[in-house]
């Protein structure tokens, strides 16, 4: 499953409500505000870097770019453009958005 | 391969109807159809040819009525949500028609996926 | 009424259909609007699932009163679910504990599954709308 989260971590709980139900080799595409939560220092960093052990994690580069946060990716979160995130929906059997 | 499209939020106030209109774009440039996109909640609010943005800034409304027509969308406005709003008929930009919710199940029954963007 | 008239898309597909609930009520539209798509959803005969997860669970609540915000209650058309045929209503025990909730709490009657489950049950879904 695709698991799509649009949240800031730091703002709302949909990130970490999403993190807990995703289940082992499920992906998680980090979109719009929830770009955030994939930055250097940010304080759901953390969870991001542990979650990545059994989850893959991306994140959409233009949402990162238009906030001024694309030279600040975590390791481990994989970046991805508008084609990349029609390739995961496309690759996976179901996506759920996490609104 | 088939995707339905749920936009769930008006235009300007929240970035999930650009959102959902880059992802049906390049869905479509990569071979992808996208026959239905169906706007429920504060969404309905894409569908008004009444509006009218600053010159520097994107028409929402019109580039979903210009993506419409170049690749034969059906772009779906739900009725009971719409007249909550204000959205009728002689509001409608080309390409939106008003319908019912059953027009939202019959994409998640026929296509292939369906994506939702919302707040 | 007209929303319980047999519906058919003409391709007898049945599908898994989720609609997950992780909004409270009355401050946003998002519950009250998701209901009538679930009740849409019903006539077509696919397989239904409702789940009520993180504040999702605060739509049902019993002992509700709107009277005073002058908006409609809609808390009751949960208990209406079942005569549309929708009975499997999910609520996770992690989403009651965090708002010191119990079954008892609720409007109707709910599977109350724990994390793993709820995450099982999603991923074996085809189509989840959220609300």
């Amino acid at each position: 499953m695709l698991h799509i989260v649009n949240k800031s971590a730091t703002e709302r709980s949909s990130l970490e409500s999403c993190l807990r139900m995703a289940t082992k080799g499920s992906a998680v595409l980090l979109i719009e505000d929830a770009v955030y939560a994939a930055t250097n220092g940010n304080a759901a960093a953390a969870k991001i870097q542990a979650a990545a052990a059994d989850l893959k994690i991306y994140a959409l580069g233009p949402d990162l770019a238009a906030r001024g946060m694309a030279g600040r990716v975590l390791d481990g979160v994989n970046v991805v453009d508008y084609g990349g995130f029609v390739d995961l929906v496309a690759e996976h059997s179901n996506c759920q958005s996490w609104l | 391969m088939q995707f339905g499209i749920l936009v769930n939020e008006g235009p300007y106030n929240h970035e999930a109807s650009d959102s959902a209109y880059l992802f049906a774009r390049t869905a479509i440039e990569k071979g992808h159809k996208v026959p239905r996109i169906f706007f429920y909640h504060d969404g309905v609010n894409n569908s008004t040819r009444m509006a009218e943005p600053p010159q520097d800034d994107r028409n929402v409304t019109a580039r979903w009525s210009k993506l419409a027509e170049e690749h034969g969308i059906d772009l779906v406005v739900c009725v009971a949500a719409a007249l909550r709003r204000g959205i009728k008929d002689e509001l409608l930009a080309p390409g939106f028609r008003i319908s019912g919710l059953g027009q939202l199940v019959e994409m998640g029954i026929q296509y292939d996926r369906l994506v939702t963007f919302g707040d | 009424m007209s929303d319980m008239d047999e519906m058919d898309d003409g391709s007898g597909v049945v599908k898994k259909f989720m609609f997950l609930n992780r909004k409270a009520p009355h401050g946003t539209v998002y519950a009250l609007e998701g209901l009538e798509v679930v009740l849409i959803t019903a006539a077509f005969d696919q397989d239904v699932s409702m789940v009520f997860t993180d504040d999702g669970v605060y739509q049902l609540m019993k002992g509700v009163d709107t009277k005073g915000i002058e908006v409609k209650d809609f808390s009751k058309t949960y208990r209406a679910l079942e005569g549309y045929d929708i009975e499997k209503l999910y609520v996770d025990q992690v989403s009651l504990d965090a708002r010191g909730l119990t079954e008892d709490d609720l409007i109707v009657d709910v599977t109350v599954l724990s994390v793993d489950e709820m995450a099982n049950l999603m991923a074996e879904q085809d189509v989840v709308i959220s609300f």
